[in-house]
């Protein structure tokens, strides 16, 4: 259903004066000392409240600005109307993930940054609203009442059970193809589950999207790692596959190549996030992974991403005596959710900008004690279109460390370029495929998200997922290549 | 969840598993590895294959109880199941014809040398195989590699089987003798293949080792594997787990698997005190998958 007409009490000259309702949060210095997650979400009155504020757009840009083209305005009436399961199944038409999206989408960048309502006053809380509707359908469904579709014969093999990957899962099976998605690790989600820890993305919510995708008759195998326990070819000429969709993420960490990287107490963000994340060291000893114990230590992350901001939270929970962003760039150019920056600066994490590491150093017994900076200043802009840092001359300086967390980014994984023989790559060995399908250079097999992009966030690897479901049910109903 | 089909200590505190595990079966090349974890609250830890059943879908593991984990690992019986098998993982052994090949195996070692002796055997090289153990019962696999070598030679460290020694010592006649050696091939404690490789370096032989290290994933992606090679980090998850001897940094290798000694240490500690009601939660996890399996899940 979709209202015809308005029915939101407010006019649209009094919408502007209601403020952006804020989401309630764990406050900083409680939160700071424990997992759980920080935004605790809207309760109803305020869902309400808050999309009573939409100017409810003739063009709305927030559509269009989203990766999977979420119908916004059409969800957010449904929430003014009162009729939240409703507005759940309408943003299910483009997102299998709400729940997921609601809670880790950089908006700024995409539906509320052209939000109308954000030239004058604050945007449109569309994630918090996204997330309230996402976390009220699953309290209220019934899953037995999921539809599947009618079989279409064909069979898909989805590669990595990670955003991109289970966006193009859910949007096949939804077109009757039997879907069987392959994860490499022995738990769903891929950097969901590794990446983004427990106070930003609880497991519990990933799960229960997965159960959701279940009941839609999605097949999952944990445990394969495609390349190493099955090839591509195999998995066409073998296992009857009729397509299939690689999304196995970006892979490999990037190391500084500088002096002192093998030190114990230096980290790749992969390493550091996935010991936490998936493996739970966070809860050691109820859980058997280690971690290196720091409480009361200092502990320093080099990047300015999401991952950066994840890894360095997570630090601070674990007993961080002093926990510090080193950025080589200054804030304004910092590629983190904005969100994610406030919430880390509450939380007491020193951010040291135009701040370059050139050296890690040892205590001379194989662990790291600090690491040797340079200060850097900004110049011309470069390739990124960010002005470039540029070290200042004599500007060295050490800061003390137990612990060091590299997230500079990654490259590309070869396990399944080096194993599917006439598969097109790009010369930072990342997959090539087309933007619009996703289609590779072998028949029937299409690519997204950050193994083809590089590095990118959950929702741009959703985007990809969604444009290849639609691509690969073309290709399965025509057969044409 | 893997089923476990057999299982039984080969020697003191080394296990044998066959598990059932068909798509890893299937794939298996010699040098290659798997990674498993026992239960839900377990860690992920590499182990070696020694050889697969490609036709009755089947992989066979050989673990000695170091720490919590191959100690719980070990508590299990045939019939039972191991949480998480995933594999195989790492490059497969480099085999080809390269004439007279001395195979290494210290300790339980031996089984990850035992598959890459058999398939260099097969690919027509001369195999003299030194096995080597602490003491007499820790021998394992003699006849298995008795068959793939032209000799074998065993040594033990207290001398109570065959000649007492290192297998370094052995590997030093071997080469004293006259013997040309075109390829060593060592797998063991990091001491000994170090040992081998610093034997070997002044005899310019090639020689080639398969490294442990602190794992996660298995598959590059979270990079705490990394081992410095002539000065470079490569990952022994992907790059190895076999590297050539003389470019390693023995130093740095050593020192990064020292990283969690004092939380393995507790938590072995630990599970010697709970060890009974840690494997009564493992034997329930086990009975919950299965009837999740049941179940059709």
């Amino acid at each position: 259903m979709s209202p015809t007409k308005s029915l939101n009490p407010v006019p649209i000259k009094e919408r502007m004066k209601v403020p952006r309702q804020h989401m309630l949060e764990q406050p900083p210095l409680l939160r700071a000392a424990n997992f759980k997650e920080v935004n605790l979400g809207y309760p109803e009155e305020l869902a309400r409240r808050e999309a009573q504020r939409c100017l409810e757009c003739a063009k709305p840009v927030c559509i269009n600005d989203c990766p999977v083209g979420v119908n916004v305005k059409e969800f957010v009436q449904l929430i003014v109307a009162g009729d939240f399961m409703a507005a759940a199944a309408k943003i299910r038409e483009d997102n299998v993930l709400p729940a997921i999206t609601g809670r880790v989408c950089p908006q700024e960048d995409h539906c509320e940054g052209g939000c109308l309502l954000g030239k004058k006053v604050q945007p449109l809380g569309i994630g918090y609203l996204e997330r309230f509707v996402a976390d009220y359908e699953q309290q209220h469904m019934d899953r037995s009442t999921i539809r599947r579709a009618e079989p279409s014969g064909k069979r898909v093999a989805i590669v990595g059970s990670g955003p991109s990957g289970l966006t193009a899962a859910g949007d096949l099976v939804q077109k009757g193809h039997e879907v069987h998605v392959f994860e490499a690790l022995h738990e769903l989600g891929g950097v969901l589950v590794y990446g983004i820890p427990e106070f930003r993305l609880p497991k519990q919510i990933i799960r229960e999207q997965i159960d959701y995708m279940r009941a839609m008759g999605v097949h999952f195998e944990t445990n394969v790692v495609i390349g190493k326990t099955v090839t591509i070819n195999e998995l066409m000429e073998e296992e009857g596959f009729d397509a299939i969709f690689i999304g196995t993420g970006a892979g490999l960490p990037v190391f500084m190549g500088i002096p002192g990287e093998h030190l114990n107490g230096v980290y790749s963000a992969n390493e550091f996030l996935t010991r936490i994340n998936l493996m739970h060291a966070y809860e050691y000893p109820n859980f058997d992974e280690p971690m290196l114990d720091f409480r009361g230590k200092n502990v320093a992350v080099i990047g300015g991403g999401n991952t950066a901001l994840d890894a360095i939270r997570s630090a601070l929970r674990l007993g961080a005596g002093k926990a510090y962003v080193l950025y080589r760039r200054s804030e304004a150019e910092m590629p983190a959710r904005k969100e994610e920056v406030k919430h880390a600066k509450e939380e007491g994490i020193e951010f040291r900008v135009l701040t370059n590491p050139i050296e890690f150093l040892s205590d001379g017994k194989g662990w790291l004690s600090g690491v040797r900076c340079m200060q850097m200043e900004l110049g011309e802009p470069d390739a990124s279109g960010r002005r470039r840092p540029v070290p200042i001359e004599g500007s060295e300086f050490e800061i003390p460390l137990s612990v060091a967390v590299i997230a500079i980014g990654t490259s590309a994984n070869p396990l399944i370029q080096s194993t599917t023989p006439g598969l097109a790559t790009n010369k930072r060995n990342y997959i090539e495929a087309d933007p619009t399908t996703q289609r590779t250079s072998r028949k029937g097999v299409f690519a997204g998200g950050d193994i083809v992009t590089g590095s990118a966030t959950v929702i741009l690897a959703m985007g990809a997922g969604r444009r290849a479901a639609k691509s690969i049910h073309e290709y399965l109903t025509s057969g044409g290549w | 969840m893997f089923k476990i089909l057999q299982a039984e200590f080969i020697a003191p505190g080394i296990k044998r598993f066959v598990i059932q595990a068909p798509r890893i079966a299937r794939k298996q090349k010699p040098g290659q590895f798997v990674i498993l974890r026992v239960y839900e609250e377990g860690e992920r830890i590499p182990i070696t294959i020694e050889k697969s059943d490609p036709a009755r879908g089947t992989v066979n593991i050989v673990v000695q109880s170091v720490g919590k984990t191959t100690h719980l690992l070990n508590s299990l019986e045939s019939g039972e199941s191991i949480r998480d098998v995933v594999g195989p993982l790492g490059k497969a052994s480099e085999i080809e014809k390269f004439g007279t090949v001395v195979v290494m195996g210290g300790g339980v070692g031996t089984a990850m040398a035992y598959p890459t002796a058999a398939a260099l055997k097969g690919a027509g090289n001369c195999v003299i195989s030194i096995v080597g153990a602490r003491s007499k019962e820790l021998v394992i696999l003699e006849r298995e590699m008795r068959e793939v070598s032209d000799e074998l030679l065993i040594t033990t460290d207290d001398g109570t089987y065959a000649e007492k020694g290192f297998v370094t010592d052995r590997l030093r006649r071997v080469i004293d003798s006259g013997t040309k050696i075109d390829l060593v091939l060592a797998v063991g404690p990091i001491p000994m293949m170090r040992a081998v490789a610093d034997l070997t370096r002044g005899h310019k032989i090639r020689t080639i080792v398969s490294l442990n290290p602190i794992m996660i994933d298995g598959t590059g992606m979270c990079g705490g594997c990394r081992v410095l090679i002539d000065g470079k980090s490569e990952f022994a998850c992907v790059d190895g787990p076999e590297f050539d001897a003389h470019r390693i940094n023995f130093d740095v290798l050593v020192q990064r698997n020292a990283m969690y000694r004092a939380a393995e240490q507790k938590s072995f500690e630990d599970f010697q005190r709970e060890r009974e009601s840690l494997l009564a939660k493992v034997h329930a996890e086990q009975e919950a998958e299965c009837a999740l399996q049941g179940a059709g899940k």
